[in-house]
């Protein structure tokens, strides 16, 4: 028994981790700590019951909101059912169970199933139903009443959904699928040194690192005061991942182009001289501020040596900020012959990084583009698309730099073919 | 030999003598004259400069690319004259703008798996990059990850998995047609991906991917992928993983639903993604005559907009995915 413990000790969910809650298709990302309450699908429960269980199982939530493993579901009964819904009327009458007599066997604590049951057996209508019929009104009963929550691990694919669904204002819209695209296009891979501009949590930063797998370099530019990490977090990244990850100011970045960013030391060396006892407290506060900018010249110092040699192998942009002078700026810091993807909510904005690229020089295969993503349901003579997912995803420029020729002139030899040339993209 | 060799061997075991680490094994007709491995070019690393044995890509123009093995003393003709690879090519930095001997230029770039997608020799229809990212993300690749894949076809999934997962994973593929097996075994070493990767040429439906127990992902895009499920299930690791079937038709998207649910899949997901260009270009739209307006001195305005291709690809398959729970 000992051994099947450490075996499966790595799949174990373990105080302090970061991980997912799912219920249906609403995830939401929490930290498990000690005592501390998580509020998920209106309902409170205190996430720390589930440590030493393994992830990707489910619990029901007993009362006080402990988490209890939940038993696989038995097969459902082969229910007596009707053909169609000629006879069948909709007049509010057929379920004999009212609100109050649910909310009382809810207070008994009788499970989700047990009271799904209950609502089926007390329903007059429901053994005419079709098959499919009852199907669908078991599994809106499920949404309903469903009391459960399942643990996984965070990774790109869960978090991306789950920030499109919770908060796609924080990732400026991007859909999970537009992310998919702007990490493939991009070739990020374990080894290269990619910069990364975005606003959207650090879910796009945190995408980045996941798919370098803590090799190679990630350097995250940054506007304002601080980078903002919160989603980086929620990846859950081992703790060396971290050591890949630098940032680097974009105010400084003009400095640094133009050869004249200076990160030496420059405080004068610290006074040897006595100080007063009372000066202790001063003197002690005094040392931390200088430990701490001591330390933020040394991250500057370390990002600048990376980006200095203009060799970078990839960028990402995605963030509020117009994307044109912000690719424009940090396209500088690439090797030639890599690629460079930049998203934007809007359209317009990217046909200016597009006309202005066309106009510097030094890219080739400049596109536009946008993904549109369609669902479907799929059961035994019940397939069909589900909701459209157009609209809300965002556009993404990509190219590949290329050796910036000064000698040539604007309008090169090779102007963009007439759009009536087919051209070879996706598909047959 | 070949054709009477049972199908279901891997390709190193025909070949007993080489060490079975995970390195490919050449055919016996090959040459000896094996190339050091040298940290250079490969489809999972980047390198600067151009040496013997990379495989570039050479850009022409808009949508007018080719593959070019670069070879000591080797020459490739173009549209704008010759390319000579000792000359023009070898020590160049990738990215650099090389003329040709009629003077026209062209520029050198380093290989993608994005690029050899639509560069690649195609043995069968191949994924495009849009499902491939797509798949990519949903399929949770990453370095380190072991990825079980059939049909392997003409590789274009092949090689943006390697990249994903190098350089601590493994990719098993299994492809049942014996000269596209050996192809992409070719095309593997030739791209320097070799030791990530394992080809089987067998028939996965009937055989499994040879390999058990150890996948975090598999890939299916087969005639009847309802057929390989339990070998998918077997493929994959005990603590679970992630599973994704690639079909044309929606019959066999619902017969492949059928056979995840009844082997125990869950959170089973079906869609498709299609892609949009938009071409960007300035269009000039009239302005009505009015007769005479001191107002409106145009005749018509400038418009930088973007335009839809007039046939766009509406359809290449549906993608299923699944989890696998612990079993």
């Amino acid at each position: 028994m000992a051994d099947n413990v450490d075996e499966d000790s790595p799949d174990r969910i373990k105080a302090g981790d970061y991980v997912v809650l799912k219920r249906g298709d609403i995830f939401k990302a929490v930290q498990i700590q000690p005592k501390k309450k998580a509020m998920f699908e209106k309902q409170w429960f205190l996430p720390d019951t589930a440590v030493g269980q393994l992830y990707g199982s489910t619990f029901d939530v007993a009362p006080g909101g402990i988490l209890q493993p939940r038993k696989p579901k038995d097969t459902e009964d082969a229910n007596e059912a009707g053909t169609d819904n000629r006879h069948i009327l909709d007049d509010g009458k057929s379920q004999k169970l009212t609100r109050d007599d649910i909310e009382i066997l809810k207070g008994q604590g009788l499970k989700d199933q047990e009271i799904i049951q209950q609502l089926v057996d007390n329903s007059s209508t429901f053994r005419d139903k079709t098959k499919y019929a009852q199907d669908k009104y078991i599994k809106k009963k499920k949404k309903k009443y469903e009391n459960t929550v399942t643990i996984l691990r965070p990774s790109c694919r869960i978090l991306a959904m789950m920030y499109h669904g919770r908060e796609p204002g924080k990732i400026c819209h991007m859909r999970y699928d537009m992310l998919a695209q702007m990490l493939t296009l991009a070739n990020i891979h374990a080894g290269s040194k990619v910069l990364v501009f975005e606003t959207c949590a650090g879910l796009v930063l945190g995408s980045v690192m996941e798919r370098m797998g803590g090799y190679g370099s990630v350097i995250q530019m940054f506007p304002g005061g601080g980078p903002v990490r919160a989603g980086v977090e929620s990846f859950g990244f081992p703790a060396h991942f971290h050591d890949t990850l630098h940032e680097f100011p974009i105010c400084h970045v003009n400095a640094l182009l133009a050869g004249t960013l200076d990160t030496a030391c420059k405080d004068p060396p610290a006074g040897r001289g006595q100080c007063p006892y009372f000066m202790f407290f001063f003197y002690f506060q005094a040392q931390e501020r200088k430990v701490k900018l001591e330390e933020k010249r040394k991250k500057l110092a370390s990002a600048a040596a990376l980006l200095e040699g203009r060799n970078a192998d990839g960028l990402v942009i995605a963030s509020r900020f117009h994307p044109c002078p912000v690719l424009l700026g940090l396209i500088q810091f690439l090797s030639p012959s890599r690629p460079f993807v930049v998203y934007s909510q809007y359209k317009e904005p990217l046909i200016e990084c597009f006309t202005k690229l066309k106009e510097r020089g030094g890219t080739v295969n400049l596109r536009l583009t946008d993904t549109w993503l369609r669902r479907y349901q799929v059961l035994p003579n019940r397939t069909h698309p589900l909701l459209l997912m157009s609209g809300a995803g965002g556009f993404i420029l990509s190219g590949t730099t290329v050796a910036v020729d000064d000698s040539k002139p604007a309008n090169s030899q090779r102007a963009e073919e007439p759009a009536a040339k087919r051209q070879k993209v996706d598909g047959r | 030999m070949r054709g009477t060799r049972a199908r279901a061997t891997a390709f190193r075991s025909r070949h007993p003598r080489l060490p079975a680490n995970g390195c490919s094994v050449e055919p016996a007709q090959t040459s000896r004259d094996r190339r050091p491995t040298v940290l250079a070019m490969s489809f999972v690393e980047y390198s600067d400069l151009i040496q013997d044995g990379d495989v570039a890509i050479v850009y022409l123009g808009p949508e007018s690319m080719m593959p070019v093995k670069v070879k000591q003393g080797a020459q490739t003709q173009t549209r704008y004259g010759v390319i000579r690879h000792s000359s023009d090519l070898i020590g160049r930095r990738y990215g650099s703008k090389v003329t040709c001997s009629k003077g026209g230029w062209v520029y050198v770039l380093h290989m993608t798996p994005e690029l050899w997608t639509v560069n690649l020799p195609h043995r069968t229809q191949i994924l495009y990059t849009t499902d491939i990212a797509t798949i990519t993300m949903m399929l949770e690749l990453k370095p380190g990850a072991v990825v079980c894949e059939s049909g392997t076809g003409s590789g274009s999934l092949s090689h943006a998995i390697l990249r994903s997962i190098a350089p601590s994973g493994h990719l098993h593929t299994v492809e049942f047609h014996q000269q596209r097996a050996e192809k992409a075994e070719e095309e593997f070493k030739e791209h320097r991906v070799d030791r990530l990767v394992t080809v089987r040429n067998q028939d996965v439906c009937k055989d499994g991917f040879g390999v058990t127990g150890v996948a975090d992902a598999v890939f299916l895009d087969i005639p009847s992928p309802w057929e390989a499920v339990r070998h998918a299930k077997a493929a994959m690791k005990r603590q679970g993983g992630r599973v994704c079937s690639f079909s044309p038709c929606i019959e066999q998207v619902q017969k492949t639903c059928e056979a995840l649910v009844d082997q125990g899949f869950e959170e089973l997901s079906t869609l498709e993604v299609l892609l949009r260009v938009h071409d960007v270009r300035t269009v000039y739209l009239p302005l009505p005559d009015f007769g005479p307006d001191e107002t409106a001195p145009q005749t018509s305005v400038a418009l930088k907009t973007t335009t839809l291709p007039r046939e766009m690809p509406g359809h290449t398959g549906y993608l299923t995915f699944a989890t696998k729970p612990r079993t």
